[in-house]
């Protein structure tokens, strides 16, 4: 299980990698997608499909989005631009900056570890909360599915401030697009 | 916004409305199984962005269309809040008190005003996805 979650995390490492350094939008976006959808197999190996539903849906509509409608340049331009901003540097600075960069990631590794030593195992609960909502939730809710009982009944202001963010971020969209398309 | 070719118009044509009704299921049944209000509105919202996509529309109707999703939206929200407030008024007087009778637990309907608050969530969020998808659309046009 581990093992599987690795390869998939790190596949999922590989994809972003990769579309920083890709030639053209397209192809960084659909890198971009591999962090998703790998995303969502962690979370149907995790037993989590609430999450994992509303994981793949979000991602395909934002990847629909973004290669129908925000996408408008093509390779040429960005070679373009590209070949324009890179410059020449000494061969002293990078070596500097490379051992800086591995002396960060040495002590950043080292507290990591100090750090989770003394955490739980995965998957173990800490709060005394979460056992309060898991005894006899389906009876006080009336819901056969445990997580919606929670979003709705017991976390209720949590999704009133969900329902709240997403129509405070249509508004922004709307004026901001508006006000540029007016220019 | 220009259309696409003829296959895509027809097979759009076709799995739209099946993507449709498995949104409502997700919704209606969010209390039952995995899914709900959020995942179930993504759903419908990728139902319409399909079929404008596939079928392409001038600025003006994109205009009205976007114009709809927004009132959708706003009135989804409004209604979610009035739901909240109902408890307050009608039920215990405690804020998101879950006050109708739960049922039979397993029933489609059972869980008192968890089924209302799915419903209107789903409403709310497809609307607002589908509203910013339409206003990039418009933008794009317009510039």
């Amino acid at each position: 299980m581990e093992i599987t979650l690795s390869i998939i995390l790190i596949f999922m490492i590989l994809g972003a990698i990769y579309s920083l350094h890709a030639r053209d939008l397209l192809s960084a976006l659909i890198s971009c997608g591999i962090v998703g959808y790998g995303l969502v197999i962690c979370f149907l190996l995790l037993k989590a499909p609430d999450v994992a539903i509303v994981q793949i849906v979000v991602e395909t509509i934002t990847l629909i989005i973004m290669v129908s409608v925000v996408l408008v340049s093509t390779r040429h331009e960005l070679e373009e631009t590209r070949s324009t901003s890179i410059k020449i540097r000494s061969n002293y600075r990078l070596l500097l900056n490379i051992a800086v960069v591995f002396l960060v990631m040495i002590a950043l590794f080292y507290t990591f570890r100090l750090a989770i030593i003394h955490l739980h195992p995965f998957g173990d609960h800490v709060l005394r909360m979460s056992e309060a909502y898991l005894d006899g939730a389906a009876e006080r809710t009336g819901s056969a599915n445990l997580v919606t009982g929670v979003v709705f009944d017991f976390r209720g202001y949590d999704t009133f401030g969900e329902a709240t963010i997403l129509f405070t971020a249509v508004i922004g969209v709307l004026t901001i697009l508006r006000i540029k398309a007016k220019k | 916004m220009q259309g696409m070719s003829v296959i895509v118009k027809k097979v759009s044509q076709l799995v739209s409305g099946i993507i449709f009704m498995y949104g409502i299921y997700i919704i209606t049944h969010g209390h039952l199984t995995p899914g709900g209000g959020f995942a179930g509105g993504a759903v419908l919202a990728g139902a319409f962005i399909l079929l404008v996509l596939a079928f392409g529309n001038e600025l003006i109707k994109l205009k009205k269309k976007e114009e709809g999703s927004s009132i959708t939206e706003s009135l989804a929200v409004l209604t979610f809040i009035l739901l909240a407030t109902t408890a307050l008024l009608i039920g215990t007087h405690v804020f998101f008190k879950n006050w109708l009778p739960k049922g039979v637990v397993g029933d489609l309907i059972s869980a008192g005003i968890i089924p209302l608050y799915n419903i209107v969530v789903g409403i709310e969020v497809g609307a607002a996805l589908f509203t910013i998808f339409l206003a990039l659309a418009i933008y794009r046009e317009e510039i």
